[in-house]
């Protein structure tokens, strides 16, 4: 993973409200609080010092409680939001010296969004939404709705046309955002909280069917939501966002096996371990038995029956050209599924990836 | 004592200069530019003449159709359709025929003006709160000062006729246009409009693609009460002389005709019911799409 392309790049950003925010950076640098920055200067901490890499064509969540700041940092990078500091590169490109047109160009071609309320239009029709995209690019609504109609057929909602949106549930109307932003054909696809307002169901529905384009797709995917079973199942990477500030990156494996603070082992305590970990993060390199193999990506509660059968119980671990690269025992997967403990917490700011592989 | 007990005014000298000061320069405006003033309105005075004839020289069951076709058009009701044929059937019996030609040609005149020149207002007034803070207290003065206060400087510079009335019936008729116009715009959901942005939308792109279509309820709720506001002002218009049911309305008011007061000015009253009927019904369907409204 870390060898991969950089798509974002966010340095040194801050964002704080109120009338004289930039002289607040200064206060916030030197070390000052939200909350004292409240009380002393009645001005709200949006964001402080945020730095990270979001690599091309990966999932990327961006994980928080409401209030951390989770969905005004991904408005900074197609910059519905200005910031009050820091720097923000896509691809190279610094979003944040664009002119207006420059900037309404990017957004047409280079970043498309789903939102967490669809955004949609009411007065339109469904495959008008879907179109909406091309149309504001400068095509005409005919043919923007020829060549989008494919985006409709793939997110199934075909038959569904000249439906208005409130005529669709929820899910449905969350498949037509989905549908709009993907016909822009852009890279970028920033997704705030794009399923939190559906039933669990559908939820999971839904984040199958984004897995599923994305494995044909790639698109870089910024994906922002306060449910962590959802950043696991659906996340390459994972932020984790606390009033403000980004106080894990890792990858799904990291956030679980290695907490850094207090805060996210609250935050993962109610995870289902067995169903999230996997073989290869656990594993004691090396050592083999004549035993049944599974694959590195295969959970803990796959192998755990096998284990328990197993003579030694223990089970051998393959990579994916199905070579022995090590074995899990039952002592191992018991202590990876027990709570969890802080493994370190002296450096919480760091860029990196993953550790993963 | 005496200070209190009498508030401290100008001397009636005093008041008597400062208000001649006013009417005497506005006399002399008017001398000077009355004239300019009147020929630019001349496009507009030909324009209302010529529609009021032609209202006139169209035969009365080609008229009675066109009601009809419009009621249909606009309400999708037969109820409505019919009951507008009756009410114009019912005026041309009662001999007001031409009266309601004129009064029809004023009011669609005057609602056009406040079309074309309200809603560009509305849409700057929701674009810029400095243009809201500007034009609001120049609404609720034209629509609380008595019509009669402002009669006089329209009659001073431009004299009894059509004109003038057509002005006052506009001074009165706009404030709702250009109010619903700027409130229907300011209501467009957030959640659109961020969609709009994000995908990349210029100013062109929101305004005719988003707000208005969506504002569009509010704007026609804002065209049919300009259309009532300017029946209202029927009377009044007539006594500076524009031709109309208003005009037999004044004269039984000073001789004491009680039934062709009535008569006249139940045909106003049904005038209002079938613009307002047959716009009110055009304003829901444009809503349509919104039943169910949207699932949160």
């Amino acid at each position: 993973m870390s060898k991969n392309e950089i798509a974002i790049s966010i340095k040194g950003l801050y964002k704080v409200f109120g009338n004289r925010s930039k002289k607040m950076v200064t206060h916030l640098k030197d070390g000052m609080s939200k909350a004292d920055l409240l009380d002393k200067y009645h001005h709200v901490l949006g964001l402080k010092d945020i730095n990270i890499d979001i690599p091309a064509h990966q999932i990327s969540v961006i994980m928080g409680l409401s209030g951390s700041g989770k969905s005004t940092l991904i408005r900074h990078i197609n910059r519905l939001i200005e910031p009050t500091a820091g720097s923000i590169d896509i691809y190279g490109e610094n979003v944040l010296s664009m002119s207006k047109g420059t900037l309404r160009e990017f957004r047409r071609h280079k970043v498309a969004m789903v939102f967490q309320k669809f955004g949609l239009h009411v007065h339109k029709t469904v495959a008008e939404n879907v179109a909406y995209g091309l149309v504001i690019q400068g095509m005409s609504l005919k043919k923007a709705k020829q060549k989008s109609s494919k985006w409709l057929v793939r997110v199934g909602l075909e038959g569904f046309e000249d439906h208005y949106p409130s005529q669709l549930s929820g899910g449905m109307q969350q498949r037509v955002g989905l549908a709009r932003a993907l016909a822009t054909d852009a890279d970028i696809l920033l997704m705030d909280e794009a399923f939190s307002a559906l039933d669990p169901l559908i939820r999971t529905d839904m984040q199958d069917i984004l897995l599923t384009l994305q494995q044909e797709l790639h698109k870089t995917i910024v994906f922002i939501t306060h449910d962590l079973d959802e950043a696991l199942h659906i996340g390459d990477s994972i932020a984790i966002l606390r009033d403000g500030e980004i106080i894990q990156q890792g990858s799904p494996q990291d956030i679980i096996l290695k907490p850094d603070d207090e805060y996210i082992v609250d935050f993962i305590q109610d995870v289902n371990r067995g169903r999230v970990i996997q073989i290869k993060s656990v594993m004691n390199k090396g050592v083999s038995i004549k035993g049944p193999n599974f694959n590195q990506n295969t959970v803990l509660e796959d192998i755990l029956p096998e284990i328990v059968k197993s003579a030694q119980q223990m089970v051998n671990v393959v990579n994916d050209q199905n070579q022995v690269i090590g074995s899990v025992d039952l002592k191992t997967v018991a202590s990876a599924i027990a709570k969890p403990v802080i493994q370190s917490n002296n450096n919480t700011n760091y860029t990196q990836s993953s550790s993963g592989d | 004592m005496d200070f209190l007990g009498k508030f401290p005014a100008m001397s009636r000298g005093e008041l008597r200069d400062f208000k001649k000061g006013i009417d005497g320069s506005f006399s002399e405006f008017t001398s000077e530019h009355g004239e300019a003033i009147e020929s630019f309105f001349d496009p507009l005075l030909h324009f209302l003449v010529w529609f009021e004839k032609l209202l006139l020289a169209t035969p009365w069951p080609l008229i009675l159709l066109i009601i009809g076709v419009f009621s249909w058009l606009g309400s999708r009701s037969v109820k409505i359709v019919i009951g507008a044929v009756l009410a114009f059937v019912a005026i041309g019996y009662f001999g007001m025929w031409k009266d309601t030609m004129s009064t029809l040609a004023i009011v669609s005149v005057a609602t056009l003006i406040c079309i074309s020149i309200g809603i560009p207002i509305g849409i700057l007034m929701a674009r810029s709160k400095y243009a809201q803070a500007f034009v609001t207290p120049l609404l609720d003065v034209m629509q609380t000062i008595p019509a009669f206060v402002y009669l006089i400087p329209v009659v001073m510079l431009l004299g009894i006729g059509k004109v003038p009335g057509l002005i006052a019936v506009c001074i009165y008729a706009l404030p709702p246009i250009v109010r619903l116009t700027n409130l229907g715009i300011r209501l467009v959901s957030k959640e659109a409009l961020e969609a709009a942005d994000a995908f990349g939308a210029n100013y062109r792109q929101r305004l005719f693609d988003v707000q208005i279509p969506l504002a569009l309820p509010n704007i026609f709720a804002g065209i049919n009460q300009t259309i009532m506001m300017a029946l209202s002002m029927v009377v009044i218009a007539s006594m500076i002389g524009v031709a109309g049911l208003g005009v037999p309305v004044l004269r039984s008011i000073s001789n004491q005709y009680l039934a062709l007061g009535l008569l006249n000015g139940l045909a106003i009253v049904a005038l209002a019911i079938i613009f307002d009927r047959v716009t009110q019904q055009y304003g829901k369907r444009l809503q349509k799409h919104r039943h169910g409204d949207l699932h949160e």
